[in-house]
């Protein structure tokens, strides 16, 4: 539909504002350092293929070291500092993450595949508004409605995903040091240069040293933090599946434990939903950031009544997404992360057509390299097919329709996930009621994937425990006296 | 000689004035209580996903070659405006021979769609664009209020015709309409249509009055079962007038309107629009709501005054590589 | 001749009424002197599956009830308590071997516990929940809920008051309950779901199960339709009931480390937060 009168010429963000070492070590009491016992990986971009930089993964001695240095950092400095001071390191953080905001959003792209468009207007403020939110937090706890007197826990360990590397950082980072704990925080391993960069503007802001260590590394570093003896507190977010194998690693040992995990998210379209806007409802749901999001509304439960209408309109719009060069500020859909993700993706799609549902993808042109996924539609899913069940984490919808919203509720909270939903309709009571009763830890009316740093986060039932944001999100971090 | 570039969009869109489709929405017009309820039916529009939809497009970066082609086409859409009640002949005339020629350094730059004035000055207008191809659109029906008998506003369109407009633009009576009284509005606007004869009405909504987009929408729903060949999003005499989102709706609008019964109608963005960069904007949201068949001058036009020196100064910038000053450009 | 006293048969407590354990097992319990004071249900993991059962078919009507009016059963269950203050009084003296006075202190400061709860019912909202300012044209606010049906190891010493410490906040933010009593000394929590049977309470909110075992304990913390987990009481057996618990991501209260908890000392509100989940709801301002 946007057709051919009107094209727009390529509008590339320029690289050239970032400067890309060719290798990386582990950021590590203050200084970058080389793996002891880990050895070295690279990492891609997903849209070319073409290396980036050369990576250090962190070995167990490496997790010692980092431990060991967030704990005295701990113990000899930053437990110890009065709460409007750390609050100053943390306004510094924020205000370097906006000055340096051009650099970081196109090196999150080139690391992950998202188009320059979410990296600047969406990813790095959100990740600078954290920083601030809690900065302001540092030395107010005790209104924080945890007790009297909450202190830190001690040295925390963070496990974080590819999806959104600096954001996800963030979203650990700002609060763990805002209530003073200190950390060591494993990135992920395809997305490890944003958290690189961040170690740097630590350095920028006098951070003390030690107080936060960052080891990039595969899955096994992750796991050499979570089970180290020195850590106190274990966050981390990423699959349902490795945070059941943290949870069993973790139990009989005291540590505390927050979890962000998977979801299948229902977004919910009733007859009278202002329906141009639940269509970008819709396609914001799942097709932001290529629908590699936990709360991505990746179930499209629409009234039967007006399904053939939504779905048509739906599939117009798809039509006018720019997929290609993340680095266009005019794409809307960005690589995959990876080549193992895009099997999966590729896996879970062809798992629907064997099922029997019906398969739409919006006619793009994919680029030759690169991991690619054009936006795909299944129409004639059951709540017995995988893809119906089954998180995708790719650009994939699976539509289905209810009657009443009776049905619809039922529909919705008919899965082990419970992280977010979407609702569509202009009565407000039924806004309400359906919110009251959809099991999600997030429940968007009439909009989606909004996000704040004073807006609670997490999941009810397997999408995990804890929340981050807001009041709520302090309590991860603080020990509290058994009275609060 | 500018060379007057002259497409329609008759091979592209799916109907013109003519449709072989029965009047689907004939049921709804029959009375007050019909019109009503189909009006109310129709889909609400969520107010701040409307402002970010909006908002989203115009993040849309055009550049080079995109954009030298939107500058024109740009240019080639705008209804240049003159409504004051200070305007004489020579201000109409000198209106006019830049609509022809905008640009005095470049004659590539292409004539605009339209001079727009009141409809006293048509005659003038009229003989100062001559065969340009430039057409003369005229503001009737007690432009800008809309406030007066309905004997007035069909003479105000008659004398407009007579005089030799190729456009009328009139105003919907606001008050009728916030006070729900939706079949006397079309009613006047299909009488106002008769007087038209084959001469194109453009019907103002005045947005800026209506206040929700709800309201926005049933306006150009009645506008458009009414008979409208355009419906304008503002007089341009109060703020706010033309915004990206306002006109986002009444584009979903024709669009919706015409998988409905077949029949295209354009859509007018007028007031406010000062930037070139804006009417850029504009540009990419018709493109991606309702793409290449509204993407030209037969079914989108932009009412301006001081926009098309900008357009012109960007124009410029492009093609010579530097920014350049308003001296360069004729003041009229 | 002195007369023969009617003994009590003590059964367990699943959806309002008092079944036995369908093992047909049972166990004695004693006083804290030695002397026989009953045999008491061994609860097996079939007792522990229906009592799961009737605690989630009384979730919905339990966490769809106002708070005002959850509030009012659990201050009718103390009012019951009351009624019936000499009777627990005497049964925790023998449990625990505790002198009358301290066993009346226990009783008592159940019953104010009760009532403490009772008052937190419809304020809770108000304290862990609240509006959000964020950065949009949104209307963000955040709200406590029920997680669901939580498990609860009560304290082996503290046989009434740790109890009632225990389910009472599970409760009183609409949750419902399956609980193993004290292993030595469960006569008390018996005779409390009497309590709770006559307070309005619906049944299957509490479920009271004995026979204190790894049994029962594990298969109520690898049960996939329990929610949460409170490992107060489960000594030696937590860290594998944790790991258990992972299967279905529980959420877990662990025991505190270290010597018995003081019951008596202010609860504060970290077993009220435990067992709800945050929800978070936005909306559009728009005309």
């Amino acid at each position: 539909m946007a057709g051919k009168t009107f094209t727009y010429a390529p509008a590339p963000e320029s690289r050239a504002v970032v400067t890309l070492e060719p290798s990386y070590g582990l950021f590590v009491d203050g200084s970058f350092v080389d793996p002891v016992d880990g050895g070295v990986f690279a990492t891609v971009n997903p849209a070319d293929e073409q290396v980036l930089a050369q990576v250090s993964a962190a070995g167990a001695r490496d997790v010692d070291r980092a431990v060991s240095a967030a704990r005295a950092a701990y113990d000899g400095v930053w437990s110890r500092m009065p709460g409007a001071e750390r609050g100053k390191y943390l306004f510094r953080i924020a205000r370097i993450l906006q000055e340096r905001s051009r650099e970081l959003a196109v090196l999150e792209t080139l690391d992950n595949g998202k188009p320059i468009r979410e990296s600047r207007d969406v990813d790095v403020p959100l990740a600078a508004a954290h920083f601030f939110y809690h900065a302001g937090w540092a030395d107010k706890l005790e209104y924080a409605g945890l007790g009297p007197n909450p202190g830190p826990v001690g040295v925390v360990g963070q496990v974080i995903p590819w999806n959104f590397p600096l954001l996800m950082l963030a979203w650990k980072v700002a609060p763990a040091l805002a209530c003073g704990n200190t950390v060591v925080l494993k990135p992920a391993e395809t997305t490890p240069l944003s958290a690189l960069v961040f170690a740097d503007i630590c350095r920028q802001a006098d951070l003390p040293a030690g107080v936060v260590n960052i080891l990039t590394g595969a899955g096994e570093t992750g796991r050499l933090v979570v089970e180290h003896p020195g850590i106190d507190k274990v966050a981390f977010t990423g699959s349902t599946e490795v945070g059941r194998q943290i949870a069993r690693a973790v139990a009989g040992t005291g540590k505390r434990l927050t979890l962000e995990l998977g979801g299948k998210g229902a977004n919910i379209v009733f007859d009278d939903a202002p329906v141009d806007q639940a269509v970008e409802g819709i396609v914001n749901g799942i097709f932001f950031n290529q629908g590699h999001v936990c709360c991505a509304g990746s179930r499209l439960l629409v009234q039967e009544s007006v399904a053939d209408d939504v779905v048509d309109r739906l599939k117009r719009r798809l039509t006018t997404l720019r997929l290609g060069d993340p680095l266009d500020k005019n794409t809307d859909i960005g690589a995959i992360n990876s080549a193992e993700q895009l099997a999966r993706v590729r896996a879970l799609a062809d798992a629907g057509d064997e099922e029997g549902a019906d398969r739409w993808s919006a006619p793009c042109a994919l680029p030759d390299r690169g991991f690619w996924f054009p936006p795909t539609v299944f129409t004639g899913v059951s709540q017995a097919h995988r893809i119906a069940r089954e998180e995708i984490f790719g650009p994939v919808l699976s539509v289905l329709t209810f009657r009443t919203p009776e049905e619809a509720v039922e529909k919705a909270n008919n899965t082990p996930y419970g992280l977010s939903a979407g609702v569509w309709t202009e009565k407000g009571s039924r806004i309400l009621s359906m919110a009251a009763r959809l099991r999600a830890g997030v429940v968007w009316a009439n909009t989606f994937n909004r996000f704040d740093p004073a807006s609670p986060f997490g999941g009810y039932k397997e999408s995990g425990y804890g929340r981050e944001g807001g009041r709520h999100g302090l309590e991860a971090y603080l020990a509290t006296e058994a009275s609060a | 000689m500018p060379t007057t570039v002259r497409t329609t969009a008759t091979t592209t869109a799916t109907t013109t004035a003519t449709t072989t489709r029965p009047d689907v929405l004939a049921d709804a017009t029959t009375s007050q209580a019909a019109l009503r309820r189909f009006l109310h039916g129709l889909p609400g529009v969520d107010q701040v996903g409307a402002d970010a939809r909006a908002a989203a497009l115009a993040t849309r970066s055009i550049k080079t070659d995109a954009k030298a082609f939107a500058l024109d086409l740009a240019i080639r859409m705008v209804d240049l405006t003159t409504l004051e009640g200070a305007d004489t002949p020579g201000k109409v005339r000198a209106l006019c021979a830049k609509a022809r020629r905008p640009d005095p350094a470049d004659p590539s730059a292409p004539p605009v769609a339209a001079v727009c004035v009141y409809d006293d000055l048509v005659e003038v207008a009229r003989a100062a664009l001559g065969s340009s191809g430039v057409k003369v659109a005229a503001v009737a029906t007690a432009f800008p209020s809309g406030r007066a008998l309905l004997d007035v506003k069909l003479a105000d369109t008659r004398d407009a015709v007579r005089a030799g407009a190729d456009e009328v633009d009139m105003v919907i009576d606001r008050g009728a309409f916030l006070s729900g009284r939706y079949l006397e509005v079309l009613e006047e606007v299909r009488a106002v249509k008769q007087a038209c004869g084959s001469v194109h009405l453009k019907v103002i909504l005045e947005t800026g009055e209506l206040q929700t987009y709800d309201n926005v929408r049933r306006a150009s729903w009645l506008a458009m079962m009414a008979g409208a060949d355009f419906i304008k999003t503002s007089t341009g005499k109060i703020s706010p007038a033309a915004t990206l989102p306002v006109t986002l709706v009444m584009l979903e609008a024709v669009r919706d309107f015409r998988d409905a019964t077949g029949r295209q109608v354009g859509v007018k963005a007028a007031g406010g629009i000062r930037a070139a960069k804006d009417a850029l904007r504009y540009l990419v949201v018709v493109n991606e709501t309702v793409g290449d068949d509204w993407l030209d001058p037969d079914w989108f036009r932009l009412g301006a005054s001081s926009l098309l020196n900008d357009l012109l100064m960007q124009r410029t910038k492009l093609a010579t590589g530097r920014y350049s000053g308003p001296d360069y450009f004729t003041l009229d | 001749m002195s007369r023969l006293e009617v003994r009590k048969t003590y059964k367990l407590y699943v959806g309002g009424a008092f079944p036995r354990s369908e093992s047909g097992r049972t166990y004695e319990v004693h006083g804290a002197k030695g002397e026989f004071l009953a045999n008491v249900a061994l609860a097996s993991r079939k007792d522990a599956r229906d009592a799961v059962q009737a605690a989630r078919k009384a979730f919905p009507g339990w966490s769809g009830a106002t708070a005002y009016n959850r509030g009012q059963v659990i201050y009718r269950v103390a009012e019951m308590l009351e009624g019936r203050r000499s009777q627990f009084v005497g049964e925790v003296g023998a449990g625990e071997g505790l002198a009358a006075r301290k066993a009346e202190a226990v009783v008592d400061a159940s019953i104010d516990r009760l009532v403490w709860y009772a008052g937190w019912a419809d304020k809770l909202t108000q304290v862990l929940g609240g509006a959000n300012a964020v950065s949009g044209p949104y209307f963000d606010f955040s709200v406590p809920e029920p997680t669901g049906v939580v498990a609860i190891a009560a304290p082996q010493q503290s046989s009434l008051l740790g109890l009632v410490s225990t389910v009472a906040p599970a409760i009183a933010s609409g949750n419902t309950v399956v609980a193993i009593a004290s292993r030595t000394a469960p006569l008390p929590a018996l005779t409390f779901a009497e309590v709770l049977s006559t307070s309005d309470v619906p049944g299957g909110v509490v479920n009271l199960l004995t026979g204190y075992n790894a049994e029962t304990l594990t298969t109520l913390a690898s049960h996939m339709d329990v929610n949460a987990i409170d490992l107060t009481g489960a000594g030696p057996l937590a860290a594998d009931l944790e790991a258990a618990a992972a299967d279905n991501l529980k959420r877990v209260l662990r025991a505190t480390q270290g010597p018995e908890v003081d019951w008596t000392a202010p609860p504060g509100l970290s077993r009220l937060r435990a067992f709800v989940e945050t929800k978070t709801v936005w909306h559009p301002i728009g005309v």
